[in-house]
């Protein structure tokens, strides 16, 4: 990737987010409501792809990492009465420590074993929320007293705000030395071990870090529901969303996972009238990019840049 | 009497895991594919049996018989429309496949899936079972459709083992999970051998899903789960392992009855799921796996 190139993405990143952050002067409070909520899967988006662009690892469980954090701050929130704030922080903690607990494992084995390993974390989770039910409001969902701001606008500028500066520290971390080591340890990691680089360390730190983000952004999201719930934090449906926002956007990209998710949420708004058939649609086009263009759409971008 | 109970109603449930994941850890062990449309087709299988028997009026056998069909073609565009072009896919890197693959079929089941919920609705359906009635066995009232279930299971597999060991087309099958590259230099094409594999997985997932639906019925949410217990049975056995398979379904079948039985019919997959983590912090590799 040319430094040509660099600055110019981060000219064009810069003026849409500065564009984005206008939006609230003449935008009704419904477009606002549904991009807070897409800023926020951007970055569960976004912390998966430093997991599987750079690491090369399918963390087929995003949902347990968001879902631990998002679960965490809730009960914190509805069952001890604790502010906001440190809920949200703790929730994120949680999610790191279940980050650890989950790779520590999971990391001695490779490929599809990773992969059903946080799959099977999932299921876990959802199982323990269900039978938890007195403290975890279990199938009904959680209803949570608290919430960061009832503004719109607010809403809107915290979301925009954390899904800037996550995808900053994102992007410099898939760009820094440690992302290159990260990368070569996902495309080859015996050779990347024989140049004297502790694979397992790194590959932690990405979990870690990938931890982090997903539980911080799933607390947020919960404060800004009102309610956590397991069809929106912890389903294995909103993991696959998660990955195909990441896939679809382009994969090793990290910006373009944030534009798959934008789009997912923008178009599912969209498809809306057609009822059933929208989660159809989305599959079928994020299958079709699968299968014909699978660098994604910022993946096709750079190859032009690249070419000419 | 209640051990009875678990020991037959366990026997007829873990036979037909066993027959769902059997199909599963071929195409693994043949093609390295995992494929994670399984749950998809199977539900397909039930619900065009249900279709056939209950909208069409066509009988009980047809209605099985179309169900295994649909299954059998569903199988078949899984590998020509999202398996192939993936793995005959220039732009996409060859350790970067088994990803796409998974993601690729991932999407397709969810896109049957939907098909199926909007077409069918979401409620579940209940198969028209072939044979009907109860029998005593050890003083356990058992439903006649348990013990065929459990018979026709039993049944497929040993056909499996005969067809995969003793027949020509069985011994190439064989051949192409241990080396695939020696296959081809012994002149055999290998997107033959893939399709004969594919077509044994259709037809044993059809069995398997229409069973399953004369036995507990299926709905359109069944596909997540049918396709986690599918995975977790085969990764609990060992990918590619088809005795591994066998040995974990009936261990899963049996943890599964046990639990629903003597604790909380609520908590029925947790025992499982857990004996699952362990296995893989301490075995990886499943039970008979080869790494």
């Amino acid at each position: 990737m040319s430094t040509f190139f660099t600055s110019r993405l981060l000219f064009i990143s810069l003026a849409l987010v500065v564009i984005a952050a206008t939006l609230p002067l003449y935008v009704s409070g419904y477009v606002l409501g549904l991009l807070t909520v897409a800023f926020y899967f951007g970055v569960f988006a976004m912390a998966w792809d430093l997991l599987f662009g750079f690491a090369g690892e399918v963390n087929f469980g995003p949902t347990f990492l968001i879902g631990v954090g998002a679960y965490t701050a809730g009960i914190l929130n509805a069952q001890l009465g604790w502010s906001v704030y440190a809920c949200i922080v703790l929730g994120a903690l949680a999610s790191v420590i279940a980050g650890l607990l989950l790779a520590l494992p999971a990391l001695r084995v490779r490929g599809p074993y990773f992969g059903l390993t946080t799959l099977v974390a999932v299921l876990m989770l959802q199982n323990f929320i269900v039978v938890f039910a007195d403290l975890t409001g279990g199938e009904i969902g959680l209803t949570i007293p608290d919430v960061i701001s009832i503004n719109a606008g607010t809403n809107y500028w915290i979301a925009l705000g954390f899904m800037t500066i996550s995808a900053a520290i994102l992007y410099g971390l898939s760009q820094s030395p440690i992302g290159l080591v990260l990368q070569a340890s996902g495309q080859d990691p015996v050779q990347a071990g024989a140049l004297g680089f502790n694979i397992v360390k790194h590959k932690l730190a990405a979990f870690v870090v990938s931890a982090f983000f997903s539980g911080l952004s799933g607390a947020l999201l919960v404060f800004y529901f009102g309610t956590a719930s397991v069809g929106t934090v912890v389903d294995v449906a909103v993991g696959v969303n998660v990955i195909v926002a990441a896939v679809l956007g382009g994969r090793r990209t990290v910006l373009g996972a944030a534009l798959g998710a934008i789009f997912l949420i923008v178009a599912g708004e969209f498809l809306r009238p057609t009822g059933e058939l929208a989660t159809f649609i989305v599959s079928a086009v994020a299958l079709l990019v699968v299968l014909f263009f699978p660098g994604g759409f910022l993946g096709a971008a750079l190859s032009r840049e690249a070419r000419t | 009497m209640r051990a009875f109970q678990i020991l037959i109603d366990g026997f007829a449930i873990s036979a037909l895991y066993a027959l769902g994941a059997t199909g599963f850890t071929l195409i693994f062990g043949v093609s390295g594919v995992l494929n994670l449309s399984h749950g998809a087709i199977m539900v397909a299988a039930a619900v065009a049996a249900w279709a056939a028997a209950s909208m069409l009026g066509v009988g009980t056998y047809a209605g099985a018989l179309i169900g295994v069909a649909v299954a059998l073609l569903t199988a078949f565009a899984t590998y020509f429309a999202v398996v192939k072009p993936i793995q005959d896919s220039r732009r996409i890197p060859n350790e970067e496949k088994e990803i796409f693959v998974l993601t690729g079929t991932l999407l397709w089941g969810i896109m049957i899936q939907e098909l199926i919920a909007y077409f069918f609705t979401n409620n579940a359906k209940t198969v028209l079972p072939i044979v009907e009635g109860v029998v005593e066995i050890l003083g356990v009232r058992t439903p006649r459709n348990e013990i065929f279930t459990a018979i026709v299971c039993c049944l497929v597999i040993a056909l499996l083992w005969l067809l995969v060991n003793r027949t020509r087309t069985g011994k190439a099958v064989l051949a192409a999970s241990m080396n695939p590259r020696g296959v081809t230099l012994l002149g055999l094409e290998l997107t033959n051998i893939y399709i004969v594999v594919w077509a044994i997985y259709g037809i044993l997932a059809g069995i398997a899903g229409v069973l399953l639906g004369m036995f507990l019925g299926v709905s359109s949410y069944s596909v997540g789960p049918l396709t986690a217990s599918a995975f977790s049975i085969v990764v609990l056995g060992g990918l590619g392992s088809v005795s591994g398979s066998l040995i974990a379904a009936f261990v899963v079948g049996y943890l599964e009855t046990l639990t629903a039985y003597l604790v909380s019919p609520a908590y029925r997959t947790i025992p499982a799921l857990l004996l699952l983590v362990f296995v893989m912090y301490i075995r990886p590799q499943g039970l008979l796996g080869r790494r």
